[in-house]
């Protein structure tokens, strides 16, 4: 029985090496499972919300439709090129920490802030409008256009604000990681023996933006041409 | 056992080498091109007069942005199977929730002549 | 010949062992060590296990008597709800994955903890945040809604702190999530070389289970409350009739969850019970793969077949077919294990300690409760008994004779390994009577209420069955007794319990080569396996020289 071979001396290793870990390649594989399982859980966080807006699209289609009309498509379009845009940021930023591009992946992280600060924006004036137009669910909802159908289109509005807010409220979690991710990658911690955290983030990233490449066609583009 | 220990560490290399996969930064630009592509389609697809199969189009087009988000930016063309069945099962898993839930409504107005 | 590293000098003081590696308050409060965070969640699910007692026990004295004379109505709701809140989400979901899965699944498969150790302490203070937000608004007024938090009552017209409830249910829900997560990296990434996915003890392979059911449920409970709860907050109508909500909609819903919940409360017991039964018949599990793939198939399955408690909710009678079939073929993964772990039994070297008792008693208790599922199944059974008291004698002889009965199960036959002492074996025996005494007449009574017609949830009932009720509570009281002494003997054998060595089972098994308790690493070298699980006739040669039992 040969101990030296596998004791734990053998943690001598990256630095970034946690303890109960016993290769950089394990660690990065866990990492990248963990994440993956937790995007699980928001699949299916957002996917209870997806069966409530099909079941009400459903029984209230024609409030749906007038609710729709009211969305605003050029916000919501640039919206999803601006996410599109940072999905490509943040998949270059993985690159750059593989291949040790330090300065490029800094203003990758840098860039894929702003869009997600300019998503955040646009979808602040998107809501004023809607609070400007009494579209907010409440005692001052109003449905110009279609007023038999307000009572069913609260429902359209309740969801909108839900979807857009849960998927916001994930940005905003996002801006955080990637602020952290930022600070980090200005110390140099990146490089291509570790780079599991800018992959995971850039994982979490990603899937905020499908969440959208969804919330969009469905909530926007409903019945146009009708 | 010195052999198996060899053996481990060899294995943790190989799945090092596939994990530390990079991906050609043209791959990355032509599925972000595809993407702005495939929103255009989705407004256009939209304002067409297709009738009942407007929404299973533009989930469909959705659908494959999606797919190229997850393939490509998400890396998964290029992970392990265990990767694979868990994104194919997460949805899959959304796809029971919604398939039973949906048993119950679609089939309330079911009369048995 | 074996690497596995086994304690050669149990007796000898002193050694460094997870407990007395660092004193101070705040070396556990801040621990990332797993088996510390093990301790930690037992304390806490130990003092809500008795709170959740508390209500059963209230509720069972109101109940000794037809009229509603100890409490109100009003009253009578809260302590229903709470003790289903406090029994299901803050004891039997996180129970034996938190203590017993903390602490074991990293030794038992040779890693030096879970993936993500931190994470793990997070789901920690994310349990104690839920559970003293329940216990601060147990003092508030409660909730009344039933767990179940059934719309449009909870939404627009109880009276109760809901929207706090369903939040601190959100925080216990992401405890549950990041513990599943945790489990299912650990046992995909951490293995000890050579320890393949068919050589690791059941009790994981359920623990995985668990852990995909913990993920793929538990968010949907999680939007659903928070739909819930802006709902009542900001009185938008998304289950609400009245405004155009769809109160079946919520239940669809919560049921998704809530269903395979109660696999998430089984599924760990089922574990547990495989390695205590191997280890007391010395005996490898029978059929070992078919155990493994039923634990993956009860979790799998488990998602199919929520609606059976819909339906007499207003579903279309097809799908409620479609359900019913589901549900009547969700219990064979469990028939199969309850085959598989008689067939342990028979020929094996079977000896009557503590934990192999809560083991007997846990086949024929969970063989009760299943079956009556199947009853259940079947739709016109089920809309005869629907919301008597033959669901709740159902769902008790799962969750207390199986579940609970496990968890003691576990605990006994770890409490060495964890602790370094032995318990007391005839106190031990003792309290298992009892509790299988106390049980069987607190619930039994309750099969035949149920059938004759008394509904669930009321305090109140007609005179005919006054005899029944006194018996199910004078079963209550026999198993508050039956409980409480394990908590006064564990307790006692901290100080004056015999010193157990590395293996006082002879039991194989991971944990049982190294110290009672172990060290922080675990292992003081990483081991190597070479042999099957259960490899009880391979035992000498694989160099278990511990563990004459200790009788």
């Amino acid at each position: 029985m040969s101990a030296e071979a596998h004791t734990g001396k053998e943690h001598h290793g990256h630095p970034r090496l946690q303890h109960h870990f016993e290769s950089m390649a394990q660690q990065h594989e866990a990492s990248s499972l963990g994440m993956w399982l937790f995007l699980t859980t928001e699949i299916l966080f957002f996917g209870g919300l997806f069966v409530a807006y099909t079941l009400y699209r459903w029984l209230y289609y024609d409030a749906f439709i007038a609710a729709s009309e009211h969305q605003n498509i050029l916000l919501g379009g640039i919206n999803t090129a601006v996410l599109i845009c940072s999905s490509l940021t943040v998949a270059m930023s993985v690159y750059f920490s593989q291949t040790n591009r330090q300065r490029a992946l800094v203003w990758m992280l840098v860039i894929t802030m702003m869009l997600g600060l300019a998503f955040l924006g646009i979808k602040a004036v998107e809501y004023h409008e809607h609070f400007e137009h009494h579209l907010v669910p409440g005692d001052h909802f109003q449905l110009p256009g279609a007023p038999h159908l307000a009572a069913q289109a609260q429902m359209f509005y309740v969801l909108y604000f839900f979807m857009t807010g849960l998927h916001a409220f994930h940005m905003v979690i996002g801006l955080g990681i990637y602020a952290w991710l930022l600070i980090r990658a200005v110390k140099k911690e990146f490089g291509p023996e570790y780079y599991s955290p800018i992959e995971a983030g850039g994982l979490y990233w990603h899937f905020v933006d499908i969440v959208w490449i969804f919330l969009f066609p469905l909530l926007y583009l409903i019945g146009r041409h009708q | 056992m010195e052999r198996r220990h060899q053996k481990h560490n060899q294995e943790l290399e190989t799945e090092s080498a596939r994990m530390h996969h990079v991906t050609p930064p043209a791959i990355y630009f032509g599925v972000f091109a595809a993407l702005m592509a495939l929103t255009a389609v989705t407004v256009a697809v939209a304002y067409a007069d297709l009738g009942w199969l407007s929404t299973p189009i533009a989930l469909v087009i959705a659908s494959i942005k999606a797919a190229l988000v997850i393939l490509y930016f998400m890396h998964v063309r290029w992970s392990t199977h265990l990767i694979w069945v868990v994104v194919i099962g997460s949805f899959v898993w959304l796809g029971v929730l919604f398939v039973l839930t949906f048993s119950d409504y679609l089939s309330r107005g079911i009369t048995l002549a | 010949m074996t690497s596995a590293v086994l304690d050669t000098n149990p007796g000898a003081e002193p050694r460094t062992t997870y407990i007395n590696k660092e004193y101070g308050v705040a070396s556990w409060l801040l621990t990332i060590d797993h088996k510390r965070i093990a301790i930690l969640y037992v304390i806490a699910i130990t003092l809500m296990f008795f709170v959740g007692g508390l209500f059963a026990v209230l509720m069972r004295v109101e109940l000794l008597t037809p009229q509603g004379d100890l409490m109100t109505s009003d009253t009578y709701n809260k302590m229903f709800t709470l003790h289903g809140i406090v029994m299901i989400f803050l004891f039997l979901i996180p129970g034996i994955p938190a203590v017993l899965g903390n602490f074991l699944l990293p030794i038992q498969i040779g890693a030096k903890d879970l993936a993500f150790p931190k994470l793990n302490l997070l789901s920690w203070y994310l349990y104690m945040i839920g559970a003293i937000g329940t216990l601060v608004i147990i003092m508030l007024g409660g909730v009344d809604t039933g767990w179940t938090f059934y719309t449009p009552y909870s939404t627009a017209y109880s009276n109760s702190h809901v929207v706090l409830m369903t939040l601190g249910a959100f925080v216990i829900g992401f405890s549950s999530i990041l513990t599943g997560l945790n489990f299912m990296v650990t046992v995909h990434r951490m293995r000890a070389p050579g320890m393949t996915w068919f050589r690791m003890p059941l009790f994981v392979w359920a623990l995985y289970g668990t852990s995909i059911i913990q993920l793929l449920a538990t968010p949907v409970l999680a939007i659903t409350l928070l739909l819930l709860a802006a709902e009542r907050l900001l009185g938008v109508g998304i289950f609400d009739p009245a405004i155009g909500g769809d109160p079946i909609l919520y239940q669809h819903l919560f049921w998704f969850y809530s269903h395979p919940a109660v696999y998430i409360m089984i599924l760990p017991a089922m574990g547990v019970i495989s390695d205590v039964i191997a280890a007391f018949s010395r005996k490898r599990v029978f059929g070992y793969e078919f155990v493994a793939f039923s634990s993956l198939g009860i979790a799998l399955l488990g998602f199919l077949v929520w609606a059976h408690h819909m339906f007499v909710a207003g579903i279309s009678v097809y799908s409620a077919m479609i359900f019913s079939f589901l549900s009547m073929f969700v219990a064979v993964p469990s028939a199969i294990k309850i085959f598989n772990w008689t067939f342990t039994l028979y020929r094996g070297s079977v000896s009557y300690h503590t934990p192999m008792l809560y083991a007997l008693g846990f086949l024929g208790l969970f063989a009760v409760g299943g079956v009556t599922g199947l009853f259940l199944a079947a739709l016109g059974l089920d809309i005869h008994v629907h919301d008597t008291y033959f669901i709740v004698a159902h769902f008790h002889y799962i969750m207390v004779g199986g579940t609970v009965m496990a968890y003691f199960a576990g605990m006994h036959y770890w409490w060495p390994k964890m602790t370094g002492r032995m318990y007391p074996e005839w106190w031990g025996r003792l309290a298992a009577m009892l509790v299988f005494v106390g049980f069987n007449l607190a619930f039994f009574p309750q099969f035949l209420l149920g059938y004759l017609g008394m509904p669930r949830r009321y305090h109140v009932y007609v005179p005919e069955f006054q005899v029944l009720n006194v018996m199910s509570s004078a079963g209550a009281s026999i198993l508050g007794v039956g409980y409480a002494l394990p908590l006064l003997y564990f307790l006692w054998s901290l100080k004056y319990g015999k010193k157990a060595g590395a293996n006082p089972w002879g039991a194989v098994g991971l944990e049982w080569a190294t110290s009672s308790p172990p060290p922080t690493e675990n292992f003081h070298e990483t081991p190597v396996v070479t042999w099957e699980a259960y490899d009880y006739h391979g035992f000498t040669e694989a160099g278990y020289t511990e563990g004459s039992r200790e009788r």
